[in-house]
Parts: structure tokens; C-alpha cells; sequence
């Protein structure tokens, strides 16, 4: 069974909500679209306050090369251009959209119909995908149309399509494989032709036979495509775990996964491919599991983005009373926010409510020098060391030990048996370091 | 018995002698010529090697003052005014003469006015901390109360106070500066300390626009330029929503203290008896300046506050 070498760890899975067939969620009142929800520059506002718009009609324009357009994903009016509280914590400049009915643009494709036909050439793919917004949707939120263009001399051998959904809890990816297989298959065929290869390869972790039985199936009628089952491993999902898994080649230090001939994208952000190519629809909505294990109904919704979260807690029948965090993200990388209000970004995968006796931190003993964080990272670092260099604020330790390489998964503190918050200690040093690089390289 | 003792002694004081004087002559030929003065300075120096003069230690800044030949721009910030006229002295110098400064925390956001929001449970540092929350008042520019401040300060001059949540400095204070870079959010500031250390100061730095800041925040500056209409030295800058009261031009009237609606500007080590009859005038008179604008309610708010004084 395939999977990558180093380090690595097994939390239990609990996907709780595999069996539940995306609902797509009322629309709700109001919505409130973050203008930076992507890697790199924020968007730029193009409406004003009282501005009608339409679903799917451009809001933000993207403002740079590593930037992405924004579209209204609902209809009615603009009731104000405001700085709202994000997942990051912070006040941020975001569109505050007042919901009136649900009026689409007319451009948009809304039939059920399965188009496999690909007429767009591989330029007008890729101003396709800058246009329509579309981002990878596995989390890091990156423009999906700059990974297409690929610089000259470097040749692309394989596109990766990343269904393992390492993440504890978190289903989304699962059941948009089991329902939207087809659509999924010809966005990555929309994304082979975008980066001019001929072979693809689905990765998927074993514990979602149905979903590897299911698009095996279906793949034998697309040339290329190949789908392998993984061993189960956090983090697999990491785009350099997933191509040592799957090509056995490794990511240098610092490196773009270019650098070896490979280009990984999300099977959500295949889907929204096709149907920014296919259907001409902008990215505006996505699917999101709300889970946890004191939730009374798990479930998989097709949310609108800019939906705020307390839309869906009431969906999945309301907030439990022992909820001691709300995660936006999976329990392993995804982050607590400040009240459920924050709305869903294009890089929100699944809202998780854990229970107070499992969100409160344990008791810090000191280091025993047992180096199991060592042999689980899977980048091969020392995080004691890190996190102990970065405590002690030594600064250029931290980066001669390549913090940087550092893909922040998690699993050295999850299995500290000291409990030591390693990961926060190295978050704070990989933060300081980034700051003196800048600094280095602005001089 | 008594032979080898004579012959040990003989020998090992032979060996010395020797050892001697090839020391003295090899001593002679690397001799390294070093200032007689450095030493004299750093002996005059505090010792406290803080690093607050810019210099990594007190040797260094000797030796770099010793070099430089002037005292222009070397100020050791705990020893102050003395120890630099001590130095001059003995380097036949004029110091430059600087005033004393203090630090000093702009941001009153306590427990009290800037009730918790959400609980915060990562490491207890602010540089993590800011990082990753805006706070847990709520305020993205306030105080986060982790002591990063206070574990950075040598010289016991910062606490936190657990009624407050906010540090606090006392007289300790060198103003080394350590407290100020050691804050991720930019709150401390070193500002003189003052004739008869009386200080004013607006105690906010929150750069939202008055609504956002007063929600999270009671006594926020909003950036309502009262403060800034009433003083007569134009020592106050109004920048990004919020006041700023340069100490240079200051002239410690008061003036902008009672006319602030949010009691974001502080004074501090005026008489408090003084301030009441003071404050009471000037609450007259800048309610008659500025009473085109200013709401009843809050005129009676500014009348309250006078009573509870």
C-alpha cells in the first residue's frame, strides 16, 4: 500500500458524517463576503453601498498576480462595505450583502446536464479559472489559476488530484467524490489540458472505499486518469506527502512542488473547475461538513459563501450545550474562532464543535526527551529543538533548522506525551522568521 | 630530607624566575595600548548592561564614547543626567544634556472596560498571542495582559496588575527601551518624565473609527478632536482616529483632560485637589467652547465625572 515515508501519525478518524448526501442550505438572510479569503493580496471592491447585484455577478476585483476575484453568491442589496471579525481573529474589509430572492446571472449554466465537451483552448482555461475566482479549495485557499501557469523549461509529468482528506472528522471531499465523481473527472481533465500533461493520478486514503470504488469506475472512461488507494496517514493531505506517497519524489527544501514535475490540486477545486469552464458559474458556493461528536445531526451542506456559521449549527439542529470550541477547519490544523457570527470563506472545509472535555489543553509537563515529535514529522525536522530555539528566542537557530519547511500539521504536539504546545512555540518562530527574511530581502 | 626540600624549591623557583621573564619581555612586545579612560568610564557606568543605549553592554558604549572623542547622542537612559556629567567629566566633555524618559503603557482597556470576549488557551506570550486573535476584549490594538513586557524588563520596573489585567511601571523605570520593543503591539512608549514627573498622556492607541473602538473598548479614543480643538499649544496630532500628545511641545495645562468623552487622556502625579477645582473651570469653559456641538447628555457626563472625582 502507497503512502509517504517519514514521520506521520493515525488520529482516530471519526467521520462521523460519511453517510450524509450534501443538502444544499437555505439561503440566509445576510451574508458577509470576506474580500480577502485567498493566499496573497485581498480583492478590491468594484460595488458600493445600495449596489443591486446578482449571484454570480463580480464584487472584487482580484488586485494582483496572486489575488482572486470575488462573486456575489447571493442576490439583493449591498448594505455595507464594513471591517468584520474572520476566522483569523482579526476585523477585516468585507461586503455585506442583504439577501432579495435568488436571481442568477443568465450566463450561468444552472441545468443538470453533464457536459464533457472541452472547447476553451489552454489560455482561455486559465483566464477562465482567474475570472471565475476559483481557488483551491483543500484549504491554503491559493489562486488556482497561477498553477497553471507553468514558467518556461519546467514540464509538468503529473497533475494530482488530492481526495485524501486526511483531516479527522471533516467529509466533504468524501462525498463530493461520491456524488459528483463524473463532474470532478472532467475538471481534471479541464486541468490536464490547462497544464498541457497527459497523466493524472487520484489519491485517496483507504478508509473511503466506496469513494475508490466509485471512481476507479468511472475513470476507466477518462485517458490518464488513474485513481490509487492510500494507506491512512495524517498528513497525506499535505501537498509533499502527497506527492512522495504517490510519485515517491521529494519536494527540495524551499521548493515548489513544480520543481519535481508535479501539480497537486483538491478534488473540490476540480469540481469548481468544471464548473467555472463547463457552466461558466463563478466559485460562490462550496460544500462544508459541520460536525462533531455531540452534534445531534452530522451533515454535509451546500453553503453559499459568506454564510455565517451559526447558519449551519442551526441546520445541523442547533448548538450543544457542552461546546467548549468551534473549529473552523478539522481538528488537527483547523483553528478556533471567536464566536459563530464568522462567516464560510472559500477555504472553509467543514465547521467542528468539540465538545469542552476534549477542546481544554492538558496539563504541560516538561520534555522527556523521548523524540517521538521527531519521528513523526513528517519533513523530517527536530521540532523540540524548534520550539525550544523559539521560546528562548534565538531567532537564527530557528531558521538554520528550516523552520520555513515547517507545513504546521500538528502532529508533533498531538503526540507530545509531555503535552507540550510544540506547534505554537514553532507557529511564533516560523512568524518571526518569515519577518526577518522579508526584512532581509527588502535591504 | 631538608635536601630535597631545597632542591624542589630551588628548582620551581628557578622555573618562575625564568618563566618571568620571558612573560615580561613577550608582554613587552604584544603590549595592546587601551584607553586608561575606558576603564575609568565603565567604572562610572551603572553596570547594568541593558542594552538601552544602543550599545551591546556598558564596556562597548565606554569604549565607543572613548573613541568618538564627544558625547553627541550617547546617553546611558539609567544612569541619566549624573552618571553622563560623572563621565563627562573625566573625558573632559560637555554631555549632551537629554532629558529623563519613562515608559509608559498607552492602553487602559482593564477587565473592567474592555470585558473578555473569548477565552485565549495557546501559550502564554503576547508575540503569540498577537499573532493569532485580535485580543480578548476584542480590541486589535490593545493590551493582550501576557507580560511579555514584564519578563523583558532587568530592573523590576513592570508588573502586571491582576485587578487591572494592564502592566504598570514604577520609578525603577531606566527607560532602556526593552519593554518597548518586547511589545508586539507597540503600546509602551518612552516619554519624558516630566516636571515634578507630571505626565499627560491619551492612554489609547486604536486606530478604528470611533463606533468599532468604543464597543470593544469604553475608554477608547474615538478620534473626536476635542482634545485636539481645546489645546492651546497645538501639541496634539489627530492621525489614524485617534490623538496623539507630543511631549515636546506639551505644556501640561491640562486643558485636554476634562474635555475628553472617553477619558482616554490621562494625567498623572497632578495634586488631586488642585484638579477638582481646576477641572470644574475647565469643564465651564470648555463646554462653553465647544457646546455648539457637544449633546446635552454628554455635557452631564462630563458633570458626573467632576461629582465622582
Amino acid at each position: 500500500m502507497q503512502t509517504f515515508k517519514l514521520g506521520g501519525v493515525h488520529p482516530p478518524e471519526n467521520k462521523l458524517s460519511a453517510e450524509e448526501v450534501v443538502e444544499t442550505l437555505a439561503l440566509p438572510k445576510q451574508v458577509i463576503v470576506p474580500l480577502g479569503q485567498h493566499l496573497g493580496a485581498p480583492a478590491t471592491a468594484v460595488v458600493n453601498r445600495g449596489d443591486e447585484v446578482k449571484v454570480g455577478q463580480l464584487i472584487a476585483k482580484s488586485s494582483g498576480f496572486i489575488s482572486a476575484n470575488i462573486h456575489s453568491p447571493v442576490s439583493g442589496k449591498v448594505f455595507k462595505i464594513d471591517d468584520v471579525y474572520d476566522a483569523s481573529g482579526f476585523r477585516k474589509p468585507s461586503i455585506i450583502i442583504n439577501v432579495a430572492g435568488d436571481e442568477w446571472l443568465e450566463s450561468i449554466d444552472r441545468s443538470e446536464d453533464i457536459c464533457a465537451d472541452i472547447k476553451l483552448n489552454q489560455k482561455e482555461i486559465v483566464d477562465k479559472l482567474n475570472e471565475m475566482g476559483i481557488v483551491g479549495l483543500g484549504g491554503a485557499a491559493f489562486p488556482s489559476y497561477v498553477k497553471l501557469m507553468v514558467p518556461d523549461g519546467k514540464k509538468v509529468d503529473y497533475l494530482l488530484i488530492n481526495g485524501v482528506e486526511c483531516e479527522p472528522y471533516l467529509t466533504s471531499d468524501h462525498r463530493l467524490m461520491m456524488e459528483k465523481g463524473e463532474e470532478m473527472l472532467i475538471g481534471a481533465t479541464i486541468l490536464m489540458k490547462g497544464l498541457n500533461t497527459n497523466k493524472a493520478m487520484i489519491g485517496i486514503e483507504n478508509n473511503k472505499p466506496d469513494a475508490i470504488e466509485h471512481l476507479t469506475r468511472l475513470a476507466t472512461k477518462y485517458k490518464g486518469i488513474s485513481v490509487h488507494s492510500l494507506k491512512v496517514k495524517y498528513p497525506q493531505g499535505g501537498e509533499k506527502q502527497l506527492i512522495k506517497a504517490l510519485t515517491g519524489r521529494e519536494v527540495p527544501s524551499g521548493k515548489l512542488p513544480l520543481e519535481v514535475g508535479c501539480v497537486v490540486n483538491n478534488v473540490g477545486t476540480a469540481f469548481a473547475v468544471y464548473e467555472a469552464v463547463q457552466k461558466n458559474k463563478p466559485l460562490f458556493e462550496r460544500v462544508v461538513t459541520i460536525t462533531g461528536k455531540s452534534i445531534k445531526k452530522p451533515s454535509n451542506f451546500l453553503v453559499r459563501i459568506g454564510t455565517p456559521i451559526k447558519e449551519l449549527i442551526e441546520a445541523a439542529n442547533g448548538i450543544p450545550e457542552n461546546t467548549g470550541k468551534i473549529i473552523s477547519g478539522g481538528p488537527m490544523m483547523g483553528k478556533a474562532v471567536l464566536n459563530d457570527d464568522i462567516p464560510v470563506v472559500k477555504g472553509t472545509s467543514g465547521i467542528l464543535l468539540m465538545p469542552d472535555t476534549e477542546a481544554k489543553r492538558r496539563e504541560i509537563n516538561t520534555c522527556i526527551r523521548c523524540s517521538k515529535c521527531v519521528s513523526v514529522c513528517p519533513m523530517g525536522l527536530e521540532p523540540f529543538l524548534l520550539s525550544k530555539a523559539s521560546m528562548l528566542a534565538k531567532f537564527d537557530i530557528v531558521e538554520k533548522e528550516l523552520v520555513m519547511d515547517c507545513i504546521e500539521c500538528g502532529s508533533c504536539s498531538y503526540t507530545c506525551p509531555s503535552n507540550i504546545p510544540l506547534l505554537d512555540y514553532i507557529r511564533l518562530g516560523k512568524n518571526k522568521v518569515g519577518q526577518i527574511i522579508r526584512n532581509r530581502n527588502q535591504k | 630530607m631538608n635536601e630535597v626540600l631545597i632542591y624542589a624549591v630551588g628548582s620551581l623557583g628557578a622555573i618562575g624566575i625564568v618563566a618571568a621573564v620571558i612573560l615580561f619581555f613577550v608582554a613587552q612586545k604584544f603590549k595592546v595600548y587601551e584607553d586608561p579612560r575606558i576603564d575609568e568610564v565603565e567604572e562610572a557606568l551603572p553596570s547594568a548592561n541593558c542594552g538601552g543605549c544602543g550599545y551591546a553592554g556598558c564596556r562597548a558604549f565606554a569604549e565607543g564614547m572613548v573613541k568618538a572623542g564627544n558625547m553627541e547622542g550617547f546617553n546611558c537612559p539609567v544612569g541619566g543626567a549624573d552618571v553622563m556629567q560623572q563621565v563627562a567629566s573625566i573625558l573632559g566633555l560637555v554631555a549632551d544634556v537629554t532629558e529623563p524618559m519613562i515608559a509608559v503603557i498607552r492602553c487602559n482597556g482593564s477587565l473592567l472596560n474592555s470585558p473578555k470576549k473569548v477565552e485565549y488557551d495557546g501559550i502564554a506570550t503576547c508575540a503569540s498571542a498577537s499573532v493569532l486573535y485580535a485580543g480578548d476584549g476584542g480590541c486589535s490594538f490593545g493590551c493582550l495582559g501576557l507580560a511579555d513586557c514584564v519578563v523583558s524588563c532587568d530592573f523590576d520596573a513592570i508588573h502586571m496588575n491582576p485587578e487591572t489585567g494592564l502592566p504598570e511601571v514604577n520609578n525603577n523605570c531606566t527607560a532602556c527601551g526593552a519593554c518597548v520593543k518586547a511589545c508586539p503591539r507597540d503600546i509602551i512608549e518612552l516619554r519624558n518624565v516630566g516636571k515634578k514627573e507630571r505626565r499627560i498622556f491619551v492612554s489609547c492607541i486604536n486606530e478604528e473609527k470611533g463606533a468599532p473602538a468604543k464597543k470593544n473598548c469604553t475608554v477608547a479614543c474615538i478620534g473626536c478632536s476635542k482634545c485636539f480643538n481645546v489645546c492651546p499649544f497645538e501639541a496634539i496630532e489627530m492621525k489614524n482616529n485617534r490623538a496623539y500628545i507630543d511631549y515636546d511641545k506639551c505644556k501640561l495645562c491640562r486643558k485636554c483632560v476634562p474635555v475628553c468623552p472617553t477619558d482616554a487622556i490621562h494625567e498623572i502625579n497632578f495634586p488631586l485637589k488642585k484638579l477638582i477645582v481646576k477641572e470644574e473651570k475647565a469643564v465651564e469653559t470648555s463646554a462653553e467652547t465647544v457646546s455648539a456641538k457637544t449633546p446635552a447628555t454628554e455635557k452631564q457626563d462630563e458633570v458626573n465625572k467632576t461629582e465622582e472625582s
